[in-house]
This record gives structure tokens, sequence and C-alpha cells, in this order.
């Protein structure tokens, strides 16, 4: 017993000897939980390569990430839904987005009877959401699907119970599909949703949707890819109705033509024929007056790193890659921290 | 010495824990008052909170989990504590309370795989289709039925609940005195008068005790609800109908709450939820009190 205490000592006396030769300099952030898997390989990706950098991201939200930023906690933050005006202008530190991967939402459902990919128009799945649309035979879900016999069931609507950049991305689609939508409900993290049952993540909510027959819900494309589940084709701005794949989502934001210099910007709904309407960037979150200069330093040079070599990485993680001419002006985008 | 530091530890962190809730929800205080507690609405877009929803649904999934729970958790003990052979009865126990300790994520997923289907596919329109049609209790079982609701998340409570008060109420009923058995018995009294008549009311403090205590656990819980009751905030009679508890929507919305009075809004839940536990936790103090004036003896 003594003997292994005294063994137990010195392997602590080895690893704290061992921390303290070589003690990187540590970088925290904090935020989002949609991009986490892809920042967690990227972070451990770019401490191998520069071992004299580590980050430390703690996934505990967006809403959370803005909070810590702010209070000045952590380096850098993470957001699936870019800073309001309000906020910013409430911020006492001035923030940079900067957008890292791109992420879609997707329908899916379950309706006994029906194979296949079901066609959704912009204007049914806002109805189903808001509790206008009620029934699978209803003329504007029916009217895009020639020849697929719907049953005159209820629809039953499930939407994410806890607060998501996942309905964030896609109550922000619906705010532009409909006025109404725009007008009663809203776009956020969490809304009023009036119609529907809510699952925890994208595992509650695809559970509900499997176990209740003629059901609906949305949920994130990396979740539905790796988990083989079925899902629908939405209605593009062109009118075309698109299956949500890696392409599509990069195509949506490679169209905004107007990219505003701050990067805060909503792609869902973009235009051209081969966008996905329900898509988005999530951010970083860089104050631009960084007092230390070694971390300074390393966050700009993170972010070079990973506007290039660290997209390699998102499609083995289902991410879409940024577009090029969005990295163009990211990269430009990196002096203004100072 | 050293007991009275650590009890006024305790009589400390309880009061540091409310007043941290009351000063950092003065946004949500000094925007709605005491609105908070009839407003129906929880809008996190248009910044309009009001916690009704959220107290109805943990009263009922609370009351609901206790109807099942408490007569099944004293007739387990009663039978543990007189009936089943000494050996039988400790392992049973040893059993009951590894179940105490089972995380309630894993009663969650229990929930959502065995309980929901059952309940959407069989027992939902069992109970509608009987119940259902009863003048008054009606109301209560009515649909659509979607698996989800009150009724499943009280049912998952009660599972959860129900080894709380198997384990405190068979300890208690083991300390009613030998002679006040056989006293019984000796008088003529039949096996279940002696029980139900004369050791169960000698014990009915630590019982009452026991389902206070379940009551406790049925109102803070969070994980196992929050996958079974449907997160939908809305006050329904139909126990069939998804809603929502107040431990329920702090967990979901806590982390991604951006805005200020949004924040504040929740931390004042979590004030709600600890006065509730507070007012109900003191009604049981008067209730054990009332009965014990009885002396402990059936009268």
């Amino acid at each position: 017993m003594r003997k292994m205490l005294v063994v137990l000592f010195l392997l602590f006396a080895l690893a704290a000897t061992a921390g303290a030769q070589s003690s990187p300099l540590l970088l925290n952030a904090a935020g989002a939980t949609f991009p986490y898997p892809i920042y967690s390989k990227w972070f451990d990706v770019y401490h191998t390569a520069h071992p004299n950098i580590q980050i430390n991201y703690q996934s505990i939200g967006s809403g959370g990430g803005i909070r810590q930023l702010q209070a000045g906690t952590v380096d850098f933050g993470a957001s699936d839904g870019p800073m309001s005006d309000d906020q910013l202008a409430q911020s006492k530190i001035k923030i940079l987005h900067f957008p890292t991967v791109l992420g879609a939402v997707i329908p899916t459902y379950n309706i006994p009877g029906v194979s296949g990919d079901l066609n959704f128009t912009q204007k049914a799945l806002a109805g189903i959401y808001l509790g206008t649309i009620t029934k699978w035979n209803d003329p504007e879900i029916t009217k895009a699907n020639p020849g697929v016999k719907l049953p005159g069931e209820d629809i039953v609507v499930v939407h994410r119970s806890d607060g998501s950049g996942t309905s964030y991305i896609f109550t922000d689609f619906l705010s532009k599909a409909s006025d109404d939508w725009k007008n009663k409900v809203g776009k956020g993290t969490s809304v009023n949703w009036p119609v529907g049952l809510g699952g925890k993540g994208n595992e509650g909510v695809s559970g509900l949707v499997k176990q209740t027959p003629s059901s609906i819900g949305y949920i994130e494309l990396i979740y539905a890819v790796q988990n083989n589940i079925p899902y629908g084709k939405v209605q593009n701005a062109a009118g075309k109705f698109v299956k949500a794949d890696l392409a599509g989502v990069t195509a949506a934001a490679a169209s905004m033509k107007d990219m505003p210099e701050d990067f805060r910007v909503s792609i869902t709904n973009a235009p051209g024929a081969t966008s996905y309407p329900i898509s988005s960037f999530t951010w970083l979150l860089i104050p631009a007056q960084i007092s230390d200069a070694g971390k300074r330093d390393a966050i700009k040079g993170f972010l070079k790193w990973m506007l290039v070599d660290g997209q390699k990485f998102n499609e083995g993680l289902s991410y879409a890659q940024l577009p090029k001419s969005v990295v163009t002006k990211e990269t430009k985008a990196i002096s203004l921290i100072q | 010495m050293l007991t009275l530091t650590f009890a006024a530890g305790i009589l400390l962190l309880t009061s540091m824990l409310v007043y941290e809730l009351w000063m950092n929800s003065h946004l949500s205080r000094a925007k709605f008052g005491w609105m908070f507690f009839w407003t129906r609405t929880w809008d996190p877009i248009f910044d309009n909170f009001g916690a009704a929803p959220f107290i109805y649904g943990t009263l009922v999934t609370s009351i609901v989990s206790l109807v099942i729970a408490v007569p099944l958790g004293l007739a387990a003990a009663i039978f543990l504590s007189e009936l089943a052979p000494r050996r039988m009865s400790d392992t049973i126990s040893f059993l009951i309370d590894l179940l105490a300790a089972v995380p309630s994520v894993i009663y969650g997923l229990l929930g959502i795989f065995i309980i929901v289907p059952l309940m959407r596919t069989t027992v939902g329109p069992l109970l509608i289709g009987s119940l259902g049609h009863v003048p008054l209790l009606g109301q209560f079982f009515k649909g659509p039925n979607y698996g989800v609701g009150f009724l499943t998340a009280g049912v998952v409570l009660a599972i959860m609940v129900v080894p709380f008060i198997i384990s405190v109420s068979r300890e208690v009923l083991l300390t009613v005195p030998r002679e006040q058995r056989e006293a019984a018995l000796a008088l003529g009294a039949t096996r279940w008068e002696a029980t139900w008549k004369v050791v169960v009311p000698w014990a009915r403090t630590g019982i009452l005790g026991s389902v206070f205590l379940a009551l406790a656990r049925a109102l803070g819980e969070t994980m196992a609800v929050t996958m079974v009751i449907g997160n939908d905030p809305k006050i329904s009679a139909s126990l069939f109908a998804p809603g929502y508890t107040i431990a329920a929507v702090i967990a979901n919305e806590f982390t991604e709450a951006t805005g200020d009075l949004y924040l504040s809004a929740l931390i004042e839940l979590g004030l709600v939820l600890f006065l509730m536990t507070f007012i109900l936790n003191g009604l049981a103090r008067l209730l054990i009190v009332a009965t014990d004036r009885g002396g402990g003896h059936p009268s």
C-alpha cells in the first residue's frame, strides 16, 4: 500500500513538472454547441501543429458565449446567431464576427404509407408551424407532391424545446417565408411556438418524429446524415425544390452578392437555383481590441489557419465549407483585430 | 461547535441562494410584478413572460406522481416490513435502494422508449375510451393523445419516487415496537387489522415524511420530465396534453437565453420553484403536527 502511494506521488510530481516545463499559451473560448464537433477537431489539430498554443472551448450555448465574452471571462466567443444591433450597442467592448462553417436544417417526417422525399413549399412549412395547415392532405402540401397519396390525418408538429441555433435558423427561414410568422412569432433560439410538441435536442425531435405517426420536425442536416434519417426537399427562393446537401449549403452562402462588412448576414432563403434555403453561418466572436500581444497574435494565427487548412476538415464532419469569396473577405478582416 | 457551524452554513447557503435569485430577477420582477404568476404567455422574442403554465405543469405532474406512487409505495413497504420473510425483505430493500440511485436521464430514456409508446397505443386509448366518458372526471382524460404529456411525466416521476417512499416507509414501519402488534393481535385483531389500524397509524409521521421527500424530488426533477412532457407551455385540463414544468424550462432555455429580461425571467422562475417548495414543505410540517396531535394512536 505504502509503495503504491509513493509511486502515485512520484507520478503526480512528474506530471506537475512536465506541465510546468512547457506551459503553452492558453486561450479560453465558449459558446455555440452546434459547431462544437468541428471546433474541438480544429483546436485539437491546431494544438498538435502549434504546441505552444492551446485553445480551451466550452460549448455552453450561444447566449452564454456572448455573456462570457462581454464579461471578459473568455478570450473569444462563438454564436449560432449573429449578435443584434441592440446587443452590439450595449456591449462595452467592440466585437467582430467571423463566419467559420455552414450548417443547414432539414424537415423530417413520419407519415405511415408515404415513402420517398416529400416536397415542401415555403408556405406549407410556415403554415404547418403556424397551425394554419393541420392535415397532411391540405392543398398546399398535395399540390407540390403530385402522385403521392397523402392521408387526411392531423399533423403532429414537433420543435426543439431547448434554446438552440437550429431553432434560430429555422425560425429565421420561416420569418422570410411568411409575414404572419414574422409578425406573430419572430426568430430566435427559443420562440413562442404556436403549435406543437417540444423535443430536447436533435435526438429528442427525431425520436418524437420517429415514434409519432403523422408527425413532422426539423433537425440539423449533420444529425440527419450521420443517423441516416430521411428528409424532405424544400422550395428555395428560385422556386426549385432542393434536397439539402453540403454543396447546396455552400451555394447558398456563395450566392449572397452583398456580404456586409461585419459578416452579420442571414443566408436563409438565398437566391440561386441550387441554394438550399434553410442554411446559416455560425460565427466566432472576437474582440476588436486585444491588449495582450501574445493572445492577439495567437487568435489571428488561428483564424488564418481556420480559413484555409481548417476548412479541409469540414466535410469529414458533415459541415459545409465557406465559399471562396467569404474566405477572401474574412482574411482581409483579420487585420481589424488590434 | 462543529455541528453548529455546519448548521449555520446550511442557513447561510439557503439565504445566499434566495438572495442571488432575488437580485438577479429584479428586471423581470420590476417589469411584470405579480402578473408574472398569472400570465400564460412565454414569448422570448417579444419579451413577454409569465409563469402560470410552468407552475401548473409542475403541480400537476407532481400530484399525478404522488397519486400513483403513494398507494404503491405504502403497500410495498407494508408487505416488506410486515409480511415478507426478513431475508427476502432485506434483499428487495437493497434492490430498491439501488433504484433510488439511478440517474434521472435513465428514467427519461425508459419513458421515451417504453412508457411513451405504451401510453400512445394502449393505455391512452383505453383511458380515453373508458374514463373519458365519465362526467367531470372525463375532462382529464380527453384526446388528442401524443404519448407525451402530463400523465406520462407523472408516471415516470412516480417510478422515480416510489423507491423513496418504500425505503423510508419500510424503515419507519420496522421501528414500530413488537408489543404494539402483539397487543393488537391479543385483543383479537386480524393480521390486517393489526397492521392497518395499529402499525401504520403508529408510523404515520414517518410515512408522511417519506411522501414529502418524494414530493420534493418530483417538484425539482428536470431531465426525465423534459424528455416525456412535450415541453409546450400551455394549461390544459386533459392529462394527455403536452405541458411544461419550471425545472424543465430553466434547463432547456438557460444556456441560449440572450436577452437580459429573458434571463431575468428564467431566474425568477427559479425563485418561484423555490417558493413552491418552501410553501409545500411548510404545509407538510403543519400536516405532521396536526396528525401528531392524535398521539400516534388510532382514534
